[in-house]
């Protein structure tokens, strides 16, 4: 009912706005074409003025208003992130001065220099000197941005440090599955046509004796704080995205193309909760590429904690090898207390997309 | 030699006309069918693109609204929606199917058929001819051909909204294997095959337009008007042509390996997938990397092929209405040229998190990065024009000047995602959303407008309504900033696009409040669009008439042609042209046509 009356009310909107512009024509007619056009160009140019006043506060209030809810507020949470944000900081800079001083010359010049009746115009079709001036200047600053940018992606980009802790990141619809290297730190053999859901998820060559010890989990990984972390990341189907934007980091997961990427976490969870002041808060892994329909539920947490913590969790695991064959298990006794666990994390967060994409 | 073949072919089509028009002022031979369906007058066919356009904008921008509610009303239902979209929003909710499908054709539509066959299919038919000072087209035929193809094109992609498995829902970049695969989504089935045939169909249109459009500007210009007597409407819609001609056929090419992969059992872009519910594929060895070459080495130059059309446009109508020559005649041209020539060699800046070699990735940088001194040239020499001026805002010069504003807004964003260290972070977040809104959707659009409203005089010998314009320009410029300028925070937190739903992600579900309001106020624009139109199609039939050929006191030839000008244009000879087209304010004249002799006391500039 309140739709069918929110149209009505729009539609009666638009006629009166409409028999209102129709009316102003006939006014201009009667009232001589050159004055009304007269009037409505110190209207228009005034609102010109208007529109920048208003426009520069808006864009004041709106950074007022939203800049505590970006991440900015708390900083990169990775080390390389910190040359991230310096970097933002600089162009800001550079590009939020060209833009105040471009749109006040633009909408001031508009105001200044609307009709007057009997102005003669300066003709000036061209000035090389002031050519040349807005050519060079863009291109000098330009070159500095150029020359930060790739200092920082030549950096990102370069090998990981030889400490670094590697995992494979492995994204599927939709979901996210990791696998640590286990004692040998050697991540073992895989082909897809292996792949199976139950018992081998990522397609793990048993005869290759390093998969025997991998490890594998699914939606949260564990990293350690100050310990450089390198991602293998890949794909079992279509093209995902690792989004970590608390590291300031990004990846493709491109199926049968294996990329890298590596970053060193600052803070573990539980410090970022403090920071944040948000008891809920987690290091989400967002996936930025479009895959499907689930797209917008594909999502990873990856647990920055220390290394005692780390060593003490990793302890818990087993092989993904005992999952595939339960027999071979050295205490093959009953199903350990966390993997069941593990189980049941997973089953809500599953239940949690299904009820969300029910509604 | 080419010029007089060119020349004989005018004096034929003149003599023709000449005597035709000597009995009669309308073309009484032609039936309904030939004048207003399969014409072949190039004024006529830019108003069907034009108004083909906007059945399109209509469509694409409503798709908008409704996945607008989603994101600003994700807990609330609306039964209305169940009423048009049936399944696809059981219980007045948007299923995730339906979302992802309008996400996609709304980004295939305004792309394709709304900014570049809307944009450059109505002006470069209408303008071309007129301006350069030729009676029609050089293949008339080829153009008819252009605007079937196109209508085809929508017919075919209309129709896969209706197929069971719903549209194409991956994305309008189409990115395999999500877009190859039926069994990873269902809009990849049907949906999917009739998103290649409609693209393959509009790819022909484009390039049956385009080489029309080249031919004609080298070919066709009446005595006197050399390449530097041009408008820069002119120069911008021949770049543009340059631009499809060149990069459409790759896109064609990308689309072809597609459909080999997805019918016939290749592996050009598939290698090691496992399918949940299909399990793993035969295909292996392929890279979905080199798809995305092939697309975006269409798909960057597209950003300018939206683009430079309304920067010509822009570009005419600001000198216009400033009566004051347009600074830096040559600049302009250079730095269009220059942009034509980048477009092609900055595509990988879209593939900068691809896992794309670091060094190429770094290469893309300093090439995209490039592109932001001819922007900046564009930009400076515009306000030079306003500069000393004595401007008249019609609702053209506006939206011209709103255009302006819009381009430095959404240029210089650009200086952020084009440096790879910080499209790391950026890339596909709201700030992407941001910025090509800004910068090629919203700033053409304004281009498209300005274009409307200047050039609606010569199209149908009526004015629109200048009040209803202004209406128009205030709310548009206003909603468009209130709606994009928020989303580069959103972007700056790290909001992913192209997501269903927000409320379950810790990082991002903060901005709620501000996705209800730029839903609420994208409805806001939307309706003002609808007011557009109305004014529009009012005023074709009842709109104030013409009473001069020439209103704004233009220089250019399509104002020295009747008011309402018959097939082939002016009714006698072409008229010659002596200068070039910006002659405003020239030794105290308010201005000169480009058709009047220069005076020997003229001052040369």
């Amino acid at each position: 009912m309140t739709m069918y009356l929110v149209i009505a009310v729009v539609i009666l909107f638009f006629v009166v706005i409409f028999q209102i512009a129709k009316a102003s024509e006939y006014v201009a007619v009667l009232k001589g074409e050159k004055n009304s056009k007269l009037q409505s160009n110190k209207i228009n140019g005034f609102l010109m003025v208007v529109f920048l006043v208003l426009g520069l506060i808006g864009v004041w209030y709106c950074n007022e208003l939203l800049f505590p809810k970006t991440l900015f507020r708390f900083g990169s949470a990775s080390v390389q992130g910190e040359k991230v944000d310096s970097m933002l900081w600089v162009t800001i800079a550079v590009t939020g001065s060209v833009f105040i001083a471009t749109q006040i010359l633009l909408f001031w010049f508009a105001y200044k220099y609307q009709e007057k009746p009997g102005k003669k115009v300066f003709y000036f079709p061209h000035n090389t000197n002031l050519e040349l001036l807005w050519t060079v200047v863009p291109a000098i600053v330009l070159t500095v941005l150029v020359v930060i940018g790739l200092r920082n992606w030549f950096s990102f980009t370069s090998e990981a440090p030889k400490d670094a802790m590697v995992i494979e990141v492995t994204g599927k619809q939709f979901g996210w599955i990791f696998r640590y290297p286990g004692a040998d730190n050697q991540l073992g053999k895989k082909y897809y046509k292996n792949i199976d859901n139950a018992s081998n998820s990522l397609g793990l060559v048993w005869d290759d004796k390093m998969s025997q010890d991998d490890i594998v989990t699914e939606q949260t990984v564990y990293i350690v704080k100050d310990k450089p972390c390198k991602f293998i990341i890949g794909s079992r189907d279509v093209i995902h995205d690792v989004g970590l934007s608390q590291f300031r980091m990004k990846m493709d997961a491109v199926p049968g193309i294996p990329t890298t990427m590596w970053f060193t976490p600052k803070y573990t969870t539980k410090e970022m909760q403090e920071r944040t002041g948000n008891p809920n808060f987690a290091y989400e892994i967002s996936c930025d590429q479009m895959c499907g329909n689930g797209h917008y539920s594909m999502k990873g947490i990856i647990q920055v904690v220390t290394q005692s913590e780390y060593d003490e969790w990793m302890a818990k695991q087993k092989p993904y090898y005992y999952t595939a064959f339960p027999d071979k298990e050295p205490s093959n006794s009953k199903p350990s207390v966390d993997s069941t666990k593990k189980v049941v994390v997973f089953k809500e967060i599953s239940n949690t997309q299904k009820s969300n994409s029910k509604i | 030699m080419s010029s007089e073949v060119a020349l004989d072919f005018h004096s034929g089509v003149s003599s023709l006309h000449d005597t035709h028009h000597s009995h009669d002022e309308h073309h009484h031979h032609e039936t309904f069918i030939s004048k207003y369906v399969f014409s072949m007058d190039h004024k006529m066919i830019a108003k069907q693109f034009l108004i083909t356009g906007m059945f399109w904008a209509v469509l694409g921008g409503f798709m908008s609204v409704l996945f607008r509610l989603q994101l600003g009303y994700p807990d609330s239902t609306f039964p209305w929606l169940e009423d048009i979209l049936g399944k696809w929003a059981k219980g007045g909710h948007i299923t995730p199917e339906a979302y992802y499908a309008l996400v996609t054709t709304h980004g295939t539509v305004l792309v394709f058929f709304v900014l570049t066959a809307g944009l450059s299919g109505t002006f470069a038919n209408f303008l071309i001819p007129l301006q350069v000072g030729a009676r029609d087209m050089a293949s008339p035929f080829m153009n008819m051909l252009s605007f079937w193809f196109f209508f085809t094109a929508g017919i075919v992609m209309l129709s896969s909204i209706f197929v069971e498995t719903g549209p194409f829902s991956g994305g309008w970049t189409a990115y395999p294997p999500l877009s190859a695969l039926g069994d990873a989504s269902p809009g990849s089935k049907t949906g999917m095959d009739l998103w290649i045939v409609s693209m393959a169909l509009f790819v022909v249109s484009s390039l049956l337009g385009g080489l029309n459009y080249i031919a004609t500007v080298l070919n066709m210009r009446t005595k006197g008007m050399s390449m530097t007597r041009l408008p820069l409407t002119i120069w911008a819609l021949f770049f543009t042509a340059v631009l499809g001609v060149l990069s459409f056929p790759v896109l064609f090419s990308g689309f072809i390996l597609l459909i080999f992969d997805r019918n016939f059992g290749t592996s050009f872009y598939l290698s090691d997938i496992f399918v949940n519910g299909a399990g793993a594929l035969p295909n292996e060895g392929g890279s979905a990397i080199l798809y995305q070459h092939l697309f975006w080495f269409l798909g960057h130059p597209e950003v300018y092929i939206i683009l430079l059309p309304a920067m010509g446009m822009v570009s005419e109508i600001l000198s216009t209405n400033a009566r004051k020559p347009i600074f830096g005649y040559m600049a302009m041209i250079g730095s269009m040229f220059a942009i034509a020539i980048l477009a092609f060699l900055v595509w990988a800046h879209h593939m900068f998190v691809t896992g794309l070699n670091p060094f190429l990735g770094s290469i893309f940088v300093l090439l995209t990065l490039l592109i932001a001194v001819p922007s900046a040239i564009k930009v400076f020499n515009w306000l030079t024009t306003l500069w000393r001026g004595n401007i008249r805002f019609t609702p053209a010069m506006l939206f011209a000047i709103g255009f302006v504003s819009l381009f430095i807004s959404g240029g210089l964003t650009g200086i952020w995602l084009g440096n790879s260290a910080l499209d790391i972070h950026l890339h596909d977040t709201y700030f992407v959303i941001a910025h090509f809104h800004i910068v090629m959707g919203v700033a053409s659009m304004f281009g498209m407008f300005a274009g409307i409203y200047h050039w609606f005089p010569k199209m149908y010998g009526r004015f629109l309504n200048n009040t209803l314009g202004y209406v128009h320009f205030w709310i548009t410029i206003a909603g468009a900033y209130l709606i994009f300028w928020p989303m580069h925070y959103e972007g700056l937190a790290g909001m992913p696009r192209r997501y269903y739903d927000y409320s379950i992600w810790e990082s991002f579900k903060q901005f709620s409040d501000l996705n209800r309001f730029i839903s609420t106020v994208a409805m806001i624009v939307f309706a003002t669009q609808i007011l557009f139109l109305a004014n529009f199609f009012y005023s074709i039939f009842k709109g104030r008439k013409l009473r001069t050929a020439n209103p704004w006191g233009s220089n250019t030839l399509e104002w020295t042609t009747p008011i309402k000008p018959g097939h082939g244009n002016w009714p006698g000879e072409i008229p010659e042209v002596y200068r070039w087209a910006y002659d405003y304010g020239k030794d105290g004249t308010d201005f000169i046509s480009q058709t009047t002799p220069v005076g020997a006391d003229e001052s040369v500039h």
